[in-house]
């Protein structure tokens, strides 16, 4: 992962569930294309249309909560989204967003401050800077860095298997 | 001195084989997993992508259609097909294809025992605590990982310990006793944590109602929740207890993160009201609320025990005029009971829609779905925008005593 980039950033509260961001009666659809444009309707039906190449999510804690459904990661990563910034994230969406290779980051202060709209720069695993303020960031694990470099976990599996 | 156990730290130092505390990143095995309809045709291709030729064990593989079944758009039976089809290449021999809800089949069917490690395609997986295993949902990426090579990743959580002492009141079920916990703990409250549950009103408790409590846990956030095994664990499952399971509990000196101590008779009939589930609220405080429709069902509260309840509520009773009242008995085995012992009966001639085993209304898709500014008490465990039709749907979570009392009466009610 490239260790510092820009990014537009869109604003979402807490609590932001997994039923918000992709509502069970779009997920028998066929492909995450297919899904990605009903991505946080319930909440803001206009919000996907918006979101671009590139763009971060910026929410408050617990952001994921819910069920296990792993297109949640992977619609927000389909939407073009470079990584999620949140006071906490629920437990599987965490797993299954790192297994999908998109970079989740914990803050729990920018939430409050940052603007719809706005540029943030973050810098991957030291912190995030906005308005001439610095927010610090954790380091990740080495094994989930692993993943996440090798682009996701079926990447790393094709690797172990010899592909 | 040797270091003192919780028992989530004893089950899984006991499956890597070694000494473990909190925070350690551990690679476990796998004593059994769980993927539904939903997500076969997902994992299927996750699967073949990542180059594998076989399952590790076929044996301790279990795929259950709940979600969709019946099919409700002409969509659905893809995932049975495509589920059947790596049934068939990969030689999977545990397959359900209309027996009930997954969480309910996992224990019912003697898939998970005490001090298993099991893991589920879904969130609600923390349900088999029940039995004092260990257990967790992922999503289909890992479990299509797990399927090849038998193990996961996991960090070995922190306890926050609960303690029920005394007894409930006779009102009060499981049911309202896991939605305060849940308000008091809020919904990120136990995020990455188990739960481990003890005190005599627990001991009393039913597996049934165990199963209640362990599998809203996750709706605090918490990575799974456990109850020690005991005597009504071994009936449940149909076992002996081995020297093991009989000391599977949190040692006297273990660390836990924080305890918690309630007093039984403390605990009243309590809703989550729309649309979050720690936004905790006594029943007797919601007056006035009209209701369109009760809905009994679902693997937090579609066990016979759930069914009786309402049962007894409702014998020789109708329901409100305008009420539709719909019940989901969990698996066909309970609805077999039911059946048997009169209880479908009863809530037939009260007026209500009994309808057949599976996850039905709970996952929005089938059986019920509701229109804007409509009203339900429903026993399920989420009341998300949009989890069962319109986003403007309020859903109130209760107890199965609290949503047949409502039913009767036509506004929120406690028993």
């Amino acid at each position: 992962m490239s260790s510092s980039f820009k990014a537009k950033v869109f604003v979402l509260g807490d609590d932001i569930d997994t039923d918000i961001i992709i509502p069970t009666d779009y997920l028998a659809l066929p492909t995450i294309d297919d899904m990605k444009k009903y991505a946080f309707s319930p909440l803001r039906p206009e919000l996907a249309g918006l979101i671009g190449e590139g763009d971060v999510i910026v929410a408050g804690k617990n952001f994921g909560c819910g069920s296990s459904r792993e297109q949640a990661p992977e619609i927000i990563k389909a939407l073009g989204v470079r990584a999620v910034i949140a006071g906490s994230f629920a437990r599987i969406f965490f797993r299954n967003a790192i297994n999908n290779g998109l970079l989740l980051i914990e803050n729990d202060t920018l939430s409050k401050d940052v603007k719809e709209g706005d540029e943030i720069e973050v810098q991957v695993g030291e912190a995030i800077l906005y308005n001439d303020k610095r927010y610090e960031v954790a380091s990740l694990p080495e094994n989930i860095l692993e993943i996440l470099n090798a682009g996701g976990l079926v990447n790393a599996m094709r690797k172990r298997n010899g592909l | 001195m040797i270091r003192q156990h919780t028992v989530i730290e004893k089950i899984i130092g006991r499956n890597a084989g070694y000494d473990v505390k909190p925070g350690d990143i551990v690679t476990v095995s796998a004593d059994r997993v769980m993927i539904h309809d939903i997500f076969i045709p997902f994992v299927s291709g996750k699967f073949e992508e990542m180059g594998f030729k076989n399952v590790w064990d076929p044996e301790k593989i279990v795929l259950i259609y709940d979600h969709l079944v019946p099919a409700s758009t002409t969509d659905d039976t893809r995932h049975f097909r495509e589920g059947d089809a790596f049934v068939k290449k990969y030689g999977l021999i545990h397959v359900h294809r209309s027996d009930g809800i997954c969480h309910q089949l996992m224990t019912e069917q003697g898939y998970v025992r005490p001090l298993d490690i099991a893991f589920g395609t879904d969130s609600h997986t923390t349900t088999y605590g029940c039995v004092g295993a260990f257990s967790s949902g992922i999503g289909y990426t890992e479990m299509a990982g797990i399927l090849g090579t038998g193990e996961l990743w996991v960090r070995v959580p922190e306890t926050i310990k609960i303690e029920i002492d005394g007894s409930f009141q006779d009102n009060v079920m499981p049911k309202d006793v896991i939605l305060r916990i849940i308000g008091d703990l809020t919904a990120a409250g136990a995020t990455y944590k188990a739960l481990e549950f003890t005190g005599t009103a627990v001991l009393e408790m039913s597996v049934a109602g165990r199963m209640t409590m362990s599998n809203m846990a996750v709706e605090a956030g918490a990575k799974c929740a456990i109850f020690s095994p005991d005597e009504k664990t071994a009936e449940y499952c149909g076992i002996e207890l081995t020297d093991e399971m009989k000391e599977l509990k949190g040692d006297h000196d273990a660390v836990y993160e924080r305890v918690i101590k309630y007093d039984a008779a403390s605990f009243v009939p309590v809703c989550a009201c729309p649309s979050q589930v720690d936004d905790i609220k006594p029943v007797s405080e919601l007056t006035e609320i009209t209701v369109d429709q009760v809905f009994i069902g679902s693997c937090t509260n579609g066990r016979y025990e759930d069914l009786l309840a309402a049962a007894e509520i409702l014998k020789g009773k109708k329901i409100a005029p305008f009420m539709r009242l719909i019940v989901t008995p969990a698996s066909r085995d309970i609805y077999r009971k039911a059946l048997g012992d009169g209880l479908i009966d009863i809530l037939m001639d009260a007026g209500a829609i009994v309808t057949h085993p599976g996850c039905g209304l709970c996952c929005g898709r089938t059986g019920g779905i509701m229109a804007d500014d409509e009203v339900i008490v429903a026993t399920n465990n989420r009341n998300f925008l949009g989890r069962m039709g319109s986003s403007k749907v309020r859903i109130y979570l209760a107890s199965p005593k609290t949503a047949a009392m409502t039913a009767l009466k036509g506004y929120i009610s406690e028993a």
